[in-house]
C-alpha cells in the first residue's frame, strides 16, 4: 500500500523549514516497560489519562489518530507511525488534523523508554515544530500534564486528583 | 523529590534553568557564556540539575544538549497547591480553543512574541 510506506513520510524538517527547538521530558514511572510501552498505546488506558485515545494499527508507516474521548469523535491530532521498536521505541509524525497532509506542518514525536530496574525510565522528544506555533507553545504545557497522569495512573491505577496527594511518599 | 528542593535553592541553578527556558537544548559551552564562574562549575551544577532531572540530557552526536524538563515541578504543584487540576483542565481547554482557532485562521498574529512579551 503505498499510502503506508514510511518512505513517503516527510515532516518539517525534510520540507526545509526552520524548526523550533526540540523538547525533551523525562519521566521515572515505578512499572516495567511493558506496561509503560502498554499505557502510551493503549486506547482504554490512553483515554483514562489524556482526554483522548490513540488509535492505530502501530506498525511503521500507519496512520494515528488522536481522538476527543468526549464521545465525539473528532480527531484533533494525527499522523504516521515512523519507527516501531516495542518496548524501546516509537517514532511517529504529529500535526493537527487540518495540516496533517502538509510536510512542513509535520512535527516528529520519539518515545524512548528505558529499564531500570523496577522501573522505566520514559524519554519523550517532540522535534521539528514550527518555531512560534501554536502547536510548539502548546506541547510546553501539554507534556508534562500528560506524562505526570500517565505516572499516577500506572503507579495508583487512578488518573491525579487532589484527594491523592496528601498520602503519597515522597519518594 | 528533596532533590529538587534542592537543586532550586541554589540561584544559579535557577538562572540556569532560565536560559533554558528562553532557548532549550544548549550544550555546556552556551551555558557558560556570560556567567561568571568557571566551566566546571557550571558542569556541577548542571549535573545537580540533571539528577533532579529538572534537566534532560539529550545526546546528539558527541555534543550533550541540556533541556528544561518541568515534569518534577508538575509533582510539586500537585501536592501543595490546591485547585491546580481545574488551572491545568482550563489550560488543556484554552489549548483545545487556541487549536481550534489556528486551524480555522491560517494567518495568525506572532503568538511567540506575544508569548514574550507576556513573560
Amino acid at each position: 500500500m503505498p499510502d503506508n510506506d514510511i518512505a513517503t513520510i516527510e515532516t518539517r524538517a525534510s520540507s526545509g523549514e526552520p524548526c523550533a527547538p526540540d523538547f525533551v521530558y523525562t519521566i521515572f514511572i515505578k512499572a516495567t516497560a511493558e506496561q509503560v510501552w502498554n499505557g502510551l498505546i493503549d486506547r482504554d488506558l490512553t483515554k483514562a489519562y489524556w482526554g483522548h485515545y490513540n488509535e492505530s494499527e502501530w506498525q511503521p508507516g500507519s496512520r494515528w489518530d488522536h481522538v476527543r474521548s468526549d464521545g465525539s469523535g473528532k480527531i484533533d491530532t494525527r499522523g504516521r507511525i515512523i519507527e516501531m521498536d516495542p518496548p524501546r521505541k516509537m517514532v511517529w509524525s504529529w500535526a493537527f488534523d487540518a495540516d496533517a497532509e502538509l510536510p512542513g506542518k509535520l512535527s516528529r514525536v520519539t518515545y524512548e523508554l528505558t529499564a531500570l530496574g523496577p522501573d522505566t525510565k520514559l524519554t519523550v522528544i517532540h522535534s521539528e515544530l514550527e518555531p512560534g506555533s501554536p502547536m510548539d507553545k502548546g506541547i510546553r504545557e501539554g507534556w508534562p500534564a500528560v506524562l505526570s497522569n500517565l505516572k499516577s495512573l500506572l503507579e495508583t491505577g487512578a488518573v491525579l486528583s487532589e484527594e491523592q496527594w496528601p498520602g503519597r511518599s515522597s519518594a | 523529590m528533596s532533590d529538587v528542593f534542592a537543586a532550586l535553592a541554589d540561584s544559579t541553578r535557577r538562572t540556569l534553568l532560565d536560559r533554558l527556558f528562553v532557548k532549550n537544548g544548549q550544550n555546556l559551552s552556551d551555558l557558560h557564556d556570560g556567567m561568571t564562574m568557571s566551566r566546571q562549575a557550571v558542569a556541577k551544577h548542571l549535573h545537580i540539575l540533571e539528577t533532579a532531572n529538572l534537566v534532560s540530557v539529550h545526546w546528539q552526536g558527541r555534543e550533550k544538549l541540556h533541556y528544561l524538563n518541568p515534569v518534577p515541578l508538575g509533582d510539586i504543584v500537585h501536592r501543595w497547591v490546591g485547585k491546580f487540576e481545574d488551572a491545568r483542565i482550563a489550560a488543556l481547554t484554552d489549548f483545545k480553543q487556541q487549536m481550534e482557532d489556528a486551524s480555522n485562521s491560517s494567518s495568525n498574529s506572532k503568538p511567540q512574541e506575544k508569548r514574550r512579551a507576556g513573560q
